[in-house]
Order: C-alpha cells, then sequence, then structure tokens
C-alpha cells in the first residue's frame, strides 16, 4: 500500500476499496470478540472457511472476523449478511447446515435464532433483538461490520475521514472548541471534561507534551475498554490523533493491560497499518502535522489506572499516585504536560468531529452528553456489553436490554461504578443513568460497570467482597486507604461471621469518612463507597446481621444453617450422594439427617432436593430444630412425582 | 524570589513562592505534626498527619502540609474540629499496628489511649523514612517495600543490604518507631533473606 499524501489521496482509497465491495454479496461475519473466543469461535470461524470451499463458494461468500457484538451470553455470535440473519451459540457442527440452508437454499436455520422469552417469537434480524434493539450503538456499533485486523473495513465505513476533516479543514482550536463545545466528558470515571483538560494541557508551558490512552480497565466484571480496543482499534487511534492535534502533542502512548492480549494484538497491528498508511507518524495526510505512538503494557495493577500512578509507572517506575496538588494536564508523565483520557472517550472524538458537536450535545442530558457503553452482568438474562444514551433509566437497561432477573427472581441492588462505585436500591431504578445522577444516589459512572444482583444477594457481603478487592488492589502507601481499608474489612468479616457489635455501623461510617477525606488519591478517596452506599440503603441489612445474628438473603455461611424438613423428605438420596463431605445420613424410606457439626454449608443438598419435595431448607437467625430420633421413617406424600408442589 | 501571602490559624504570613505549607507554617512557629516528612527528603504524603484545612474562594477542602504549595490569598486551618478528627482516626488507625513511644505520644496528644482497632503488631507504619533515605540520599536502595495494598512491607534486599548497610545504619535514626535499629542492630546482614527480615515480628 503506498502512502496516502493528502486528503484526497484518503478519499480516493475509500472509493476504491468500495468499489470492490459488493453490498449483496453474502457476508458472513463471526464475532471474534474476546467472549466468542472464550466459546470457541475461532472453530467456527475456521469451519465457515472449510465449508464455503467445500460447497464452491469461494469468491461468492465473504468470511470475516469482527470486533464483538456484545451480546457475549450467546457466543459465539454469526451474523450473515446483506440479510443481517443473526444465528446464536453456534458450534462447529451447526456450520454446514448454515451454509448448506442459508448460503445456498437461503432458508434459515430455526434453531439457531433468537426466541423471545415472552412471546415465544424466533426473531431473525439482529437489530430486532430486544437487547440490541433499546441500545443507541453509536461508537460501539461499527465493532460487527469490520474486522478490527483491516484497516480497509474501518476506511470503507468513513474511517480516518474525521482525521482528514480536522487536519485540513479546522485549526486546534476549531477541534478544542467543539469537543468542549459537545461536552464530551471522560469516560473512565471522573467524567471530567475532556475539551477542558485538552486546553489545560495545550495551554501549559513546555514544548513536549503528551497525549495518552487509558486502557488500564480494572474493575471486576468491566471489559467495555477492552473490547473496543480489540474490536475497533482505529476508532481510538484516530481519536487520539485528532486530540494530539488540537493539543500540540506529537508523542503519544496507549497504557493497556498486559492482561489483554488480544487488544495489544489488535492495536498494535493498527498502528503499523496506519503508518503504512500516513496516518500516523510524520507529516500525516500530507498536512505537515507528525504524531507517533507507543504502546506500553502495564503489569495490570488496578491503582495504576489513576492518572498520576498510570504516568509514573509509564516512566518505568512502580504505578503507585504521585502525592502533588498539580494536576497530570499540567505536570505528567516526566513532569510535562499529559492529557488521559480513556479508551471509550477517544473513541468518541472521530463522530464528534464528523458530526459536529451540535448532533452530540443532541444526545443524553442536560450535564451528560453522548452514549455510555456498560459491561451489564449479574443476574439478569441478557448479560454483554451495552451502550445507551446517557439519561436512560436503570429500569430500562435492566428490563429492556438486560431482559430482567433471572428465574424470575426479584431485584435487589443495582452496582455501577466498579468498586469505588456503590449500590442502588430497587426504589431509585427509575434513575436517569448520568454522571451527576449516580453521584448523587452515592454511587458513581466509574468507567461503567453494572452488576445487576438479585434477592439472594448479601448486601453486607457485597460490600465485604468490594473491599477485599481494594484491600489487595490499593497500592498501600498511604495510612488512610491501606489501614482504613483493612479496618473497614475488619469488621465487615466480623459483621459476617456473626461477631459484629453494637456501633460497628457507625465505627464504619466514621471510617469512611476519615478514609474518603485523607486519602492521597482517589481509589482510598472513593473506596468507602461500597459500605456507605449498601449502609444508606441497606441498613437493615447490616442490623439485622449485627442484631439478630440473621443474614436475610442466607449468604453469610456462618449465619447459615441447612435443614431438612422431615415431613417432607421423601428419602430419595439424593442429597445424600450428592453432600461432598458425608453430613447427611438415612436411608431408603428413612428421613435425611444433617449432621450440623459436619456440615461446610456448601448448600449443595439445597440445590439438589428436587423441588417438588422442597425438603432441604436454609435457616438464619433462628435455631436449627432437633432431628428426628434415628430411624425415622419417611411420610410418602399422595401423588408423588406428579406435578410441583410448592 | 516572588513572595506569597497566606493566612495560617488566623496569622498573616509571608513565604517564598515553591514554599509548602508545612515549611511556611513552621517558619513562624506553627507546629503541624509529621510522621513521613524529612526536610532532606522529597515530600511524600504517606502519613496524611499534616493534614489541614485550606479555603480558597469559599471552597474548603482538606490537604497534605507537607505537599500543597502556598498560594496568595489561601487560609489555612491547621487545627480545626475536621482536621482534628482526621488526625485522631489517623493515628488510631496507626496505633493498631505500630503502638510505639513516638506514635502514642502523638495519639496522646489527640485524645486516642486505645485503638478500637485490632491489627497485626507489626511496628511499621510505612512512612518510607528508609527507604527513601536510602534511595535519595544515600542513593544505595538497600532496603524497599515489596508488596501492594494492606500486604505492603518494607524489607531489605539482602544482596545490597549485605554490601553497605554494616557500615551506615543511618536510617535507624530516621525509624519513628525503633522498629529498624531493635530488629536490625546486631543481625548479620550476610545472612539476610527478604523473606525473614523486617516482615512481622514485633518487637
Amino acid at each position: 500500500m503506498a502512502r496516502l499524501k493528502s486528503f484526497a489521496d484518503l478519499e480516493r482509497t475509500k472509493k476504491r476499496i468500495l468499489s470492490q465491495r459488493d453490498p449483496s454479496k453474502p457476508c458472513v461475519t463471526i464475532c471474534s470478540g474476546t467472549g466468542c473466543h472464550a466459546y470457541g469461535c475461532e472453530k467456527v470461524s475456521q469451519a465457515f472457511v472449510d465449508e464455503v470451499e467445500r460447497n464452491g463458494l469461494q469468491g461468492k461468500v465473504d468470511v470475516r472476523r469482527t470486533g464483538c457484538h456484545g451480546f457475549c451470553e450467546r457466543g459465539p455470535l454469526v451474523v450473515i449478511f446483506p440479510e443481517e440473519i443473526c444465528y446464536l451459540r453456534v458450534k462447529p457442527e451447526d456450520v454446514p447446515e448454515i451454509v448448506s440452508k442459508t448460503l445456498v437454499e437461503k432458508k434459515l436455520v430455526e434453531r439457531l435464532l433468537y426466541v423471545d422469552p415472552v412471546t415465544g417469537d424466533r426473531i431473525v434480524h439482529e437489530g430486532e433483538i430486544p437487547f440490541y434493539k433499546h441500545q443507541s450503538r453509536i461508537v460501539f456499533g461499527n465493532n460487527r461490520l469490520i474486522d478490527p485486523k483491516s484497516i480497509e473495513d474501518y476506511i470503507s465505513l468513513g474511517g480516518y475521514s474525521a482525521l482528514a476533516k480536522a487536519l485540513s479543514e479546522m485549526s486546534p482550536e476549531d477541534v478544542l472548541e467543539t469537543v468542549k463545545r459537545a461536552n464530551l466528558r471522560g469516560r473512565g470515571g471522573g467524567g471530567f471534561p475532556a475539551g477542558t483538560k485538552w486546553e489545560t494541557t495545550r495551554n501549559a508551558p513546555g514544548e513536549v507534551k503528551y497525549v495518552i490512552v487509558n486502557a488500564d480497565e480494572g474493575d471486576p466484571g468491566a471489559y467495555m475498554d477492552r473490547s473496543l480496543l480489540e474490536g475497533n482499534p482505529h476508532s481510538v487511534l484516530e481519536g487520539l490523533i485528532i486530540g494530539a492535534y488540537a493539543i500540540g502533542s506529537h508523542e503519544g502512548y496507549v497504557y493497556v493491560r498486559q492482561e489483554y492480549p488480544l487488544a495489544v494484538e489488535n492495536l498494535s497491528l493498527a498502528m503499523n497499518q496506519a503508518r503504512e498508511y500516513g496516518l500516523l507518524g510524520a507529516n500525516i495526510l500530507g498536512s505537515g502535522f507528525d504524531f507517533d505512538v507507543k504502546v506500553h503494557r502495564g503489569a495490570g495493577a488496578f491503582v495504576s489506572g489513576e492518572s498520576s500512578a498510570l504516568m509514573t509507572a509509564l516512566e518505568g517506575r512502580v504505578g503507585e499516585p504521585r502525592p502533588k496538588y498539580v494536576h497530570t494536564a499540567v505536570s505528567g508523565i516526566r513532569e510535562r504536560p499529559s492529557s488521559l483520557n480513556n479508551v471509550e472517550t477517544w473513541a468518541n472524538v472521530p463522530m464528534i468531529i464528523n458530526r459536529g458537536a451540535d448532533w452530540f450535545s443532541a444526545i443524553g442530558t442536560e450535564g451528560s452528553k453522548g452514549t455510555k457503553i456498560f459491561s451489564l452482568v449479574g443476574k439478569v438474562n441478557n448479560t454483554g456489553l451495552v451502550e445507551v444514551p446517557m439519561g436512560m433509566t436503570l429500569r430500562e437497561i435492566i428490563n429492556n436490554i438486560g431482559g430482567g432477573i433471572r428465574q424470575g427472581k426479584k431485584f435487589k441492588a443495582v452496582q455501577t461504578g466498579g468498586p469505588s462505585g456503590g449500590c442502588i436500591p430497587e426504589s431509585l431504578l427509575d434513575l436517569p443513568v448520568d454522571f451527576d445522577e449516580l453521584t448523587r444516589v452515592g454511587s458513581m459512572m466509574g468507567s461503567g460497570g453494572m452488576i445487576v444482583m438479585d434477592e439472594d444477594t448479601c448486601m453486607v457481603d457485597v460490600a465485604r467482597y468490594f473491599l477485599n478487592f481494594l484491600a489487595d488492589e490499593s497500592c498501600g502507601k498511604c495510612v488512610p486507604c491501606r489501614e482504613g481499608i483493612r479496618q473497614m474489612l475488619n469488621i465487615l468479616n466480623r459483621i459476617c461471621e456473626g461477631k459484629g457489635e453494637p456501633g460497628d455501623i457507625e465505627l464504619l461510617e466514621e471510617l469512611s469518612e476519615v478514609v474518603r477525606d485523607a486519602s492521597l488519591c482517589a481509589l482510598g478517596g472513593t473506596a468507602p463507597n461500597p459500605v456507605l452506599s449498601t449502609i444508606r440503603y441497606f441498613r437493615d441489612e447490616y442490623k439485622a446481621h449485627i442484631e439478630q445474628k440473621r443474614c436475610p438473603a442466607g449468604v453469610c455461611k456462618e449465619l447459615i444453617a441447612y435443614y431438612i424438613q422431615p415431613e417432607r423428605c421423601q428419602a430419595c438420596l439424593i442429597c445424600l450422594r450428592e453432600c461432598p463431605v458425608g453430613a447427611i445420613t438415612g436411608s431408603k424410606n428413612l428421613v435425611h439427617v444433617i449432621d450440623q457439626d459436619k456440615c461446610t454449608k456448601c448448600g449443595t443438598c439445597f440445590e439438589v432436593c428436587p423441588p417438588r419435595f422442597g425438603a432441604v431448607v436454609k435457616l438464619s437467625g433462628e435455631p436449627v430444630p432437633a432431628a428426628p430420633p434415628p430411624g425415622t421413617e419417611v411420610v410418602r406424600r399422595k401423588g408423588r412425582g406428579k406435578g410441583a408442589q410448592k | 524570589m516572588k513572595g506569597v501571602n497566606l493566612e495560617i490559624d488566623g496569622r498573616q504570613v509571608k513565604a517564598k513562592e515553591g514554599m509548602t505549607i508545612l515549611e511556611a507554617a513552621r517558619g513562624v512557629g506553627i507546629d503541624i505534626p509529621t510522621l513521613c516528612y524529612h526536610e532532606k527528603l522529597a515530600p511524600y504524603g504517606a502519613c496524611r498527619l499534616c493534614t489541614v484545612e485550606i479555603s480558597r474562594n469559599k471552597r474548603t477542602r482538606l490537604v497534605t502540609a507537607c505537599v500543597y504549595p502556598v498560594e496568595d490569598g489561601l487560609v489555612v486551618k491547621t487545627e480545626s474540629p475536621q482536621v482534628i478528627k482526621t488526625r485522631k482516626m489517623l493515628l488510631e488507625l496507626m496505633l493498631a499496628s505500630a503502638p510505639a513511644k513516638a506514635i502514642e505520644d502523638l495519639a496522646l496528644r489527640y485524645g486516642v489511649e486505645k485503638p478500637r482497632f485490632e491489627a497485626e503488631k507489626t511496628m511499621c507504619v510505612l512512612c518510607g523514612l528508609c527507604v527513601r533515605y536510602c534511595a535519595e540520599i544515600k542513593k544505595a536502595n538497600a532496603i524497599g517495600f515489596v508488596g501492594r495494598g494492606i500486604e505492603r512491607k518494607v524489607v531489605f534486599f539482602p544482596e545490597i543490604a549485605s554490601t553497605v548497610c554494616m557500615s551506615c545504619k543511618e536510617c535507624f535514626g530516621l525509624c519513628p518507631t525503633g522498629k529498624l535499629p531493635s530488629e536490625t542492630d546486631g543481625v548479620c546482614f550476610d545472612d539476610l533473606t527478604v523473606e525473614d527480615f523486617l516482615s512481622t515480628r514485633a518487637l
């Protein structure tokens, strides 16, 4: 490929690519994101290549491995263009049938289609599946259309046209003004206006300035940045180059976790392609603007996502936050002005330049513009990555896109913002999701983690889980964060073990305040959020643990006991055989009994007891009834085995 | 150098540009407690004991005096109720793992007699004075941090310590809890391993 030397060259290349492509030609796309990889999409892709050849369809059908589509739970995902027929959970064995039926005979393979859980209807087109239908995929949407390893795919969709526009028609100040007017706020956690940050770096003294992509995504369960970087690396790169132009920077870094090998691979490939095309390096598109970027692989510390820690790590030292009260936008890498934005923020930039600030700021709420990608996980039916306009309510996201709570259980809370976020209760489900509203209720946007919890979740245990995470992931440098988290975790452990004391809740609150106000960086500053938000909305649950030694959700092992109700037990021997520690005695016709001293409370008996018997119950906060005398025979129930009883 | 005018505890203080609040305050005899501060070393901001309250443009917040640079018109309170509450809690937290004389004295000054928390008695508050002195002044890097979060601790690096420490020991006097001299004096540095050194032993 010859270097593109001008804006016209880019346009000509796009036209050439499009002229070589026939939009009506069938194309099988296979999602090749990390989720689908885990499901074995590579074998599915290979099966399509082989099967197309076997049927003599080479040249007549394209096979394309694309970026992550987001509906990871149903992977591997296959979408066949131009009809956009969507097949879910495709296995290599299904491929011959798909090729012969759908590609040759133009018929559907019904069993691989999405089935609406309510109506039972089969849905053919990807965009009509409720999971996708309610989303606005302006940042994430191209993932499914392109092969992330192909710059031609990206260019064919208008890729790098925003860069060309910025370099040819706009001054750096124009670009800055556009991003400011769009009110693009940082998607990495704090929600700081990106344009303002860029302006600070631009105006800061010093010739050398840096721009950095923060791809140190570390929240448990969150993987939006990973999927963007893996699935559409050029969009992030294009945004970064535009930002560099606005700021007056000629050097950039992408700080990406070592644990994201596919992201590193696709990004590195994208950078090499961009250099070959003259879109990165010296004299970009003949504009006279020089910019290049390096990939820095981080060792995967959560705290390294903090801006000053990240920059310290980039300098080759231990990734610990700096104590200084000067923003990294002014004094960052090697004390030079450095603008750091996360992956999703950069990926928003090309759209804003192409479509304008007004288009962007028309989406979203008063204070939060555009869309946000969330990693919707937990106890919802449809888990995956979802992109919605700011301001959509939690209820809409969870019910319409997530398909409601699994197994008809009751919703309890949704945790947003990762380990530094908070838990939001049912009473606030109609909250419009944006930066300010989430903060107002004691949680935060964070980078977009959204963990849905059902009635079987213990909120004290949830707070403990996140504090445990933070106890490992704090750098341990400052006293309030390190010792405060240690002691909050100690108290939570005590409460969960039934050793909570009156005053513990108040002590947690008192500690939280100091940890929040006195910590060195934002990790400590937000670390009490999981504790404070669960106390705020689920204080009764804390009280039940402390005062009644009862875990209402039946989660905390030290506070629960399993018990077989003698009148319901049908001596089926299932729990007795399955118990991993041999704690259950009994035999055919004799009521089964759990030896409470041997029981490890793993819950296996509870899970395997046939629902029609429902003999095993979980008790908390009440004494375990005395076991029936040895040799007690079961009471056979009428109609046993016919129809379930509650 | 340019002069800076600020107010500390109701007193008008003249400072020089680039000074920290701590330097400006100590310059006029206002005492702000510190543990991890050392005038020969770069500010570290880890013990947070020098937390003070500042007001600017009606906005009030807590900052660490050892790092925060003086600004014209800054109003500083070194013993506001919130500052005292914060220091008290920090000392209570430190006291749980390091009940040494210096910490106890400071804690008493803020009214903490017995901490409400329990922790392993490591006798180290991870102020990093030894580590930073060794790195910044001696340029030896014989002692350093390992681990993260609540597992963070100070260790000697045997291969360096065995060659430089015996003739130096300058860090001993810096240790606010006395852990270094009490656990290290007389130890043969040649026999050190990372595991058995300065880990969790109590005084």
